[in-house]
């Protein structure tokens, strides 16, 4: 089976046509200019990763308290993860670096704030 | 009668740009200094650019907006340089007397031996994109309902459309579907987007939202709340192919449709625009035409990445630190200035002018005026080519730095340094 995928480590967007066996497991790339490319094109096959960012309401504040994920997590949980961040509760004082969800659904992945809130 | 108070520097603006200047002035020694700042905090638009890529260049990592200000606020407190917020300037003169106001101190005047000017940019607005239809809510630029969003925690809407594939626009296409709404198309006139491919993929392509090229918003629907639009396929000429259209039933349309230099102080000062950029026409020092006030970041010319604001703002304060010790401006005769011209298929390089003697190495900046693969940018002083820069790609999309070095400058005599695109295949 193939699937088309445009890399996204540089402005030349290379269209990548990727080959996967019957199980879906990566085989082989085509169209990649460099071996960023091809690095890529596996690793999205296999696992795709994001990093997350968002904002929590906080109590005691006007502002929302931006977050972020402190290591890409697996892609197909980012609508389970923004679910359970709509259930935390926090409140002011919050400084930046700080965590607020430790390995967040068993991904290894904290939960840290990204600014400071007094 | 109000006092005025004298003060060697003064930056208008704790964005990004404000803030470097502000430090690299100070680490010059310039400590008669005040950075004047309109929002409530330093940081500008960093503030509410909630999502991470910042500072791959400049830290070898990749920071959310906050996070980076934080750096450069951090540091600026360090060198206890002061920074005055809730402070709006309302004009600054050509012989740099500066008035702002603010709830704190009231009215007060300043009278600065040199400006840094530092304002940012603002987006451009509905009026300027001549889109049909009636005058209903809901309509915002990407950058309102961003901050709507990210720093005061209202949603703008449940369903929206983007117009316009600028980064700007595709991360609030990922910002409004993860806070709960759902984004039913992003709209791009050109047959291209101008935004990264990162942003395509990772802001559309994963939530499923179409990205429709050649098409534009031709109607808006709504009497007091937007209730849908309808979109259209353009010709190459940008006009609308009847029989083409698309409706969408929608709240909420976001514009993000270009940014726009926030120019109206550095005019009322007397500072030369360039229709090119929108921005002031500078110096390799980034001087510009009135003497004792700079200009630097995006309100000199619009960037893409804040790496390079900050890059060319620490040169706009080191090069104000140096004006102010020696009270006088560069050679302002013409023998002693290359003029910088854009050359085919290159389009706002800044600076516009170079001095013949400068004190370090230059960069030109320009954005290509389409898309070329596999072509070469090449600088030519009077016609004689004295760099050239190979890439698989320039776009429109990505400001493209060619280094001069000094020890090449001081061997050029000649009058005109042109940069041009040359081979490969553009597509408008």
């Amino acid at each position: 089976m193939d699937k088309v995928i445009t890399c996204i480590n540089c402005p030349v967007g290379c269209r990548m046509t990727v080959t996967l066996s019957d199980h879906g497991e990566f085989v082989s790339v085509t169209g990649n200019t460099c071996p960023r490319g091809a690095k890529y094109a596996e690793q999205e096959c296999t696992l795709p990763l994001r990093m997350i960012t968002a904002v929590l309401p906080v109590a005691g504040s006007d502002t929302p308290l931006s977050v972020k994920t402190s290591s890409p997590v697996p892609k197909e949980m980012i609508a389970e993860i923004m679910e359970e961040l709509s259930r935390v509760s926090i409140s002011t004082p919050i400084s930046a670096g700080q965590v607020i969800l430790p390995n967040i659904l068993n991904t290894g992945a904290d939960l840290v704030a990204t600014r400071s809130l007094l | 009668m109000v006092c005025e108070q004298l003060i060697d520097l003064l930056v208008i603006g704790a964005g990004p740009a404000g803030l470097a200047a502000a430090i690299a002035a100070k680490e010059e020694g310039i400590s008669s200094l005040l950075v004047l700042e309109r929002e409530k905090e330093p940081g500008g638009i960093l503030r509410q650019c909630i999502h991470n890529g910042f500072g791959l260049h400049r830290f070898s990592e990749e920071l959310t907006g906050p996070e980076y200000a934080a750096r450069d606020i951090a540091r600026a407190h360090e060198l206890e340089i002061p920074i005055e917020c809730d402070t709006t300037v309302l004009s600054v003169s050509p012989d740099r007397q500066v008035t702002c106001v603010s709830p704190k101190h009231g009215f007060r005047r300043f009278s600065a031996k040199a400006i840094i000017l530092a304002m940012g940019c603002r987006e451009r607005p509905r009026g300027a994109l001549c889109t049909p239809g009636t005058r209903c809510a809901g309509i915002y630029s990407a950058g309102t309902a961003q901050r709507f969003v990210n720093l005061e925690g209202y949603m703008p809407g449940k369903r929206v459309v983007i117009l316009g594939s600028g980064d700007i626009g595709l991360i609030m296409a990922r910002r409004m579907t993860l806070q709960g709404a759902k984004v039913l198309a992003c709209v791009e006139i050109m047959p291209y987007s101008s935004g990264l491919n990162r942003n395509i993929v990772q802001c559309l392509d994963d939530y499923g939202i179409p990205l429709y090229l050649s098409h534009t918003v031709t109607e808006i629907r709504g009497r007091d709340r937007l209730e849908g639009i309808t979109v259209s396929e353009v010709d190459s000429n940008r006009n609308p192919i009847p029989g083409s259209e698309i409706r969408f039933d929608c709240d909420t349309l976001l514009l993000s449709c270009g940014l726009i230099p926030e120019n109206e102080l550095s005019q009322g000062a007397g500072v030369e625009i360039s229709p090119l950029t929108s921005g002031a026409v500078v110096r390799e020092t980034f001087e510009t035409s009135v003497p004792g006030i700079f200009a630097c970041g995006n309100v000199l010319h619009v960037h893409d990445l804040v790496d390079h604001v900050s890059n060319e703002s620490f040169k706009a304060g080191r090069a104000a630190a140096a004006y102010i010790r020696s009270a006088s401006s560069a050679e302002t005769d013409t023998a002693d200035v290359w003029k910088v011209q854009d050359g085919a298929g290159v389009r706002g390089t800044v600076p516009q002018m170079i001095s013949k003697h400068p004190s370090s190495d230059v960069d030109l900046m320009f954005r290509p005026s389409a898309v070329f693969r596999n072509a070469s940018a090449v600088v030519e002083c009077d016609g004689v080519e004295i760099l050239r820069k190979k890439s698989l790609i320039f776009t429109p999309g990505e400001m493209a730095v060619l280094t001069l070095k000094k020890a090449l400058l001081d061997t050029l005599s000649g009058s005109c340094i042109e940069v041009r695109m040359e081979g490969g295949s553009s597509r408008g």
